[in-house]
């Protein structure tokens, strides 16, 4: 019976191979140092906080900041001695982390073990839509807390889920402050061009855009998406010319927004707004130089904005957290250069969940989300409050801050010019 | 049954209910996940070796199937209400009515202009779902987490979900071995090795050709509908991944090219292996070139892959090696 | 219609470009029956080549591409021994997998280098207005490098003694062999010049669009379709089809939403190489 034990053999490497591939564990990524406790006063119990990090792949960049943001706050809340409960009980966190690799798969993956084998109380979503996507589904199967960043999306919060909470303003949103800007500035503008790339945050981002513009009584005179990766722009410039608005709205990623932007200006294209999604508020926009000059764009949040405690009780609500230059000053002598949205964002996350368990007092999954459904505070992130109905969990309270590249003294800087309240230049308009 | 006597139809068969079944015995959610993705890349493997490995048509867009599977399956189940089961039936056979069509069109083409006429379909096929607003258009479709409940509940729903990828993915390797020791199997390798040759013989390369399309644009459809709906969303850009056809043809030529055994262990080792590069300080900011001068080793020096070798190194297992 | 010609303008004159960067697909298909995947990070290679020798030595863009070609002639015959050599001969699927291979390298190893920042060559030339069209001056001197290019290499194959080897190679190797052309140097330097052609016009896009490491896979598709339209192996249906491309691009947003761009040029990729797999003008 030679073939049996070949065949025994083979099956047994074999098999071991198979099996030993999902054994195969990611390496953690790596933690922030953890000091030993220092000797607790009180009672005190460790809390495991989950998230995955795109360490690796197409939002490696975003992601690292997003991470360095979560990283800072845990930082300063160890400073402060922890959590403190009413009850007296200091809790202390305790971070897991792998790479997502930016992909879905993954994050499915992940997500799962962070409950199943690291036991996360809390979890906090990787960056992007698509991915906190893939992670919400997850999350919610097991009734976990998360709280989203980097990820704008609506769609999540369409899904029924109740304990996903979103920090960013969603995408609806993204760009209607851009609308109420040029109705602002000039009363005569009446023609809007939308114009996106086709993909699904910015097809949402422009869908929403539309209505609204519409409802505000413009004419959208274009409403046209364009392929993903489209570097030539010409055509279609020559089309938008075409329908002569006096505005222009839309765009999708840097890449291709900061093509349109380029090429807008190559052709003098004879409008007297354009605000585009993403890649006015990344610093490498300003490498296109003049083309860059007027270009308008959303931003979550600014390092320039005026959030504080003041603005907090003009607007009713309480304050918590560290202020604005606290959280810049902080974070530069940490990482050594300015943070951007994405660091501010991973900060207001933790942020928002110390908030929540210590109203609620506990960390029972049910208690904390009782506390984030009555959330309504004003951090350095700006205002964050949660839709409790239909939509829940998504964000209601924060707003955009919309930039405009200007020229001062031959360089291109940014400044802030929309909403009126918070503007730190005046605009450049019209454009053209 | 010939078969069941066939040790290497054991071997294919087992290895991929064991491992598949690991996590059931455990009842690791974490082990489920990894193992999950493994036996995805399995059918996407198995059923491209069909035709790549088996008939000798390079197809660079056997994502395309994946992607349909899921987008119908994913439609059926998040707009229609239907059960997963027969919404990722529904999705293989209009996946299947596809591949036949395709297949009669575009098999006539040969080499390089067949490959090149695979990526064409794929990048438009995802360029008409990008604008066809009834799925969702570039946004995609999510599916409402209330519907998990027909299943025992989301915890449940993934189980289940788990437990029909052990079962498409042991039907395509069963069907990739059903394939591969029949007389159509063996009509497949004459063409694969002279078309021309073979037609002359009196196979009836057009209908057989156009038979082994559809029968691996089957599981990639499956799995789509599964791995969709365990996803909770689709979107055009997660479906009609080019790349994801490049990955699957590697996994075949690592383990071994129109061999039974050697997409499975492709599949495996590929994924341990991107998982190694990704994670490793040395290779992860390299992984992807060293990837590359890996692949470009094996296919320089082991064309014919893992199991191949072992098959022309070892003759004594052949038997159980298929 | 006041849109329709300039957006046939700016589709003819990046159609140039486009047809330049086919061009080098197409050729090495044509004498060694090769598909070349690297040919996207080749056309990205030439990209951070003009780019670096902009931004790190200050060489005007035109300059660069002097350096391309050179270097692109020297790096394709490189590759041609490593990559295609040892697997002439054998099925299709061993070069199609050995290219991509170098396509994972040249990627990985670019962005591990440069990330995938987006990249910009702050430079141009002006614009010229002509009645209801604007004619970019970058975008008039891309197309006729292009041009330039191309009548070199019909020149190069048609009148010289090293051309006329490389079209009986291509048409038959043995029999070349034969008559005493050593196939192996003309075969290396046929992939050179493919190499070179891809990387020219990767410095020549640069020029025109932001870019970053991963931006080759569409001109690499692109590629595919024109040499199809082109008939592959034919040189000089690539600059036609890269012409018709360019076309296209002008003409689909016209008509109807640009979104659909995609769908027509991929659809009537597949009709044509089905309906007339020896493209528009035939093989050669």
């Amino acid at each position: 019976m030679k073939g049996v034990k070949w065949l025994l053999t083979v099956l047994f490497i074999l098999a071991l191979v198979v099996t030993g591939c999902a054994k195969a564990a990611p390496t953690p990524a790596p933690q922030p140092e953890q000091k030993p406790a220092e000797k607790p006063a009180a009672k005190t119990m460790t809390v495991v906080l989950g998230f995955t990090a795109s360490q690796t792949g197409k939002y490696a960049k975003e992601s690292k900041e997003q991470v360095q943001g979560i990283q800072l706050w845990l930082k300063d809340l160890e400073k402060a001695g922890g959590l403190k409960l009413p009850d007296g009980t200091v809790v202390k966190f305790e971070t897991k982390s792998y790479d997502d690799e930016s992909t879905k798969e993954r994050v499915q993956q992940l997500y799962t073990k962070l409950i199943t084998e690291d036991k996360a109380e809390f979890l906090i979503s990787p960056y992007s839509s698509g991915l906190t996507a893939a992670a919400a589904v997850i999350s919610e199967q097991y009734g976990k807390v998360m709280i989203t960043t980097g990820a704008a999306s609506d769609s999540i919060y369409k899904q029924g889920y109740q304990k996903v909470y979103q920090i960013y303003t969603p995408a609806s949103r993204y760009l209607t402050g851009a609308v109420d800007a040029l109705k602002a500035w000039d009363p005569n503008a009446k023609k809007i061009a939308v114009v996106y790339e086709k993909t699904k945050f910015a097809t949402s981002v422009a869908k929403a855009a539309k209505a609204y513009a519409e409802k505000q009584g413009f004419e959208v005179v274009l409403f046209e998406g364009y392929e993903k990766d489209t570097t030539d722009f010409g055509p279609f410039i020559n089309k938008i010319e075409a329908a002569k608005p006096d505005a222009i709205i839309g765009g999708g990623h840097f890449q291709d927004g900061s093509t349109f932007a380029k090429q807008l200006y190559e052709k003098k294209t004879p409008v007297k707004m354009v605000a585009i999604l993403v890649a006015p508020a990344v610093p490498e926009f300003a490498e296109l130089g003049d083309a860059a000059v007027g270009i308008i764009g959303p931003s979550q949040w600014e390092s320039l904005a005026k959030y504080s405690p003041d603005s907090a009780k003009a607007a009713g609500v309480s304050w918590f957290g560290p202020t604005i230059d606290e959280f810049v000053s902080g974070y530069k002598a940490a990482y050594g250069y300015e943070p951007g949205y994405h660091a501010a964002g991973g900060y207001a996350a933790g942020l928002v969940l110390q908030k929540a368990i210590m109203d609620a007092g506990s960390i029972d999954a049910d208690a904390v989300k009782a506390a984030l459904d009555k959330m309504d505070m004003m951090i350095f992130f700006g205002h964050i409050k949660f839709d409790t109905g239909e939509y829940h969990g998504l964000q209601i309270g924060h707003d955009m801050v919309y930039i405009q590249w200007q020229k001062k003294d031959g360089k291109v800087v940014r400044e802030i010019v929309w909403p009126e309240a918070a503007k730190t230049a005046e605009p450049v308009y019209p454009l053209r | 049954m010939r078969w069941l006597r066939d040790p290497s139809f054991w071997v294919s068969v087992l290895i991929v209910a064991l491992a598949g079944a690991w996590p059931l015995v455990t009842g690791s959610a974490s082990g489920r996940e990894d193992m999950s993705l493994i036996l995805m890349f399995v059918i996407l493997a198995s059923s491209l070796n069909i035709v790549l490995g088996y008939t000798g048509y390079v197809n660079f867009g056997h994502i395309v199937f994946f992607g349909l599977g899921g987008y119908i399956g994913f439609y059926l189940i998040s707009q229609m209400g239907w059960h997963l089961i027969p919404a990722a039936i529904a999705g293989a056979i209009v996946t299947a009515l596809f591949a036949a069509v395709l297949g009669a069109i575009i098999l006539r083409l040969r080499g390089a202009y067949f490959a090149l006429a695979t990526i064409g379909v794929n990048e438009a096929v995802r360029a008409l779902i990008v604008n066809w607003d009834a799925l969702g258009g570039a946004v995609g479709m999510t599916m409402n987490f209330k519907r998990y409940q027909a299943y025992g509940g989301p915890m449940n729903a993934l189980w289940v979900a788990y437990g029909l990828m052990i079962v498409v993915a042991l039907l395509s390797v069963i069907t990739s071995y059903g394939v591969r020791t029949s007389k159509f199997g063996l009509g497949l390798l004459a063409i694969r090795e002279d078309e021309d040759a073979a037609l002359v013989l009196g196979i009836a390369a057009p209908k057989a050709k156009t038979i082994a399309f559809v029968l691996s644009a089957i599981f990639p459809a499956l799995a789509g509908a599964l791995f969709f709906f365990k996803n909770g969303n689709i979107e055009p850009g997660d479906a009609f991944r080019l790349h994801m056809s490049v990955e699957g043809i590697v996994m075949i030529m690592l383990g071994g090219y129109g061999t039974v055994l050697g997409p499975i262990v492709g599949a495996a080792t590929y994924e341990r292996l991107r998982g190694y590069l990704l994670t490793s300080p040395i290779f992860k900011d390299l992984q992807l070139a060293f990837a590359g001068v890996l692949l470009l080793l094996i296919i320089i020096f082991v064309p014919s892959g893992l199991v191949g070798w072992l098959r022309n190194r070892f003759p004594k297992v052949r038997r159980v090696l298929a | 219609m006041d849109v329709l010609l300039p957006s046939l303008v700016d589709g003819l004159l990046i159609g140039f470009v486009y047809g330049l960067a086919a061009m080098g697909l197409t050729l090495i298909f044509g004498v060694m029956d090769v598909v070349n995947l690297s040919h996207g990070a080749l056309i990205v290679l030439g990209m951070f080549g003009v780019y670096l020798l902009y931004t790190a030595l200050g060489l005007p863009p035109y300059v660069g591409l002097f350096i391309m070609l050179i270097a692109g002639i020297l790096l394709g015959m490189a590759l041609y021994g490593i990559a295609i050599h040892p697997l002439l001969g054998g099925p299709h699927l061993s070069t199609l997998l050995s290219t991509f291979a170098v396509s994972m390298v040249i990627i990985g190893v670019g962005t591990a280098l440069f990330t995938s920042t987006p990249r910009n060559i702050d430079f141009s030339l002006g614009a010229v207005q002509v009645g209801n069209i604007r004619l970019l001056g970058t975008r008039v001197v891309a197309a006729f490098v292009a041009i330039i290019m191309a009548v070199g290499l019909y020149v190069f194959m048609y009148r010289t003694h090293t051309g006329k080897s490389i079209r009986a190679v291509a048409n038959n190797r043995d029999a070349a062999e034969l008559v005493g052309i050593p196939s192996r140097r003309i075969l290396a330097l046929s992939f050179g010049l493919g190499t070179m052609l891809a990387m020219v016009s990767g410095g020549l896009i640069a020029t025109l669009f932001p870019f970053n490491i991963l931006s080759g896979g569409v001109y690499e598709l692109k590629s595919f379709v024109i040499c199809v339209l082109g008939g592959m192996g034919n040189p000089t249906g690539a600059l036609l089809g890269g012409l018709i491309l360019g076309l296209i691009e002008g003409f689909v947003p016209v008509f109807m939403p640009v979104g659909w761009t995609p769908v027509i040029e991929f659809t009537l990729f597949v009709i044509i190489l089905l309906v007339r797999p020896s493209g528009l003008l035939g093989a050669r």
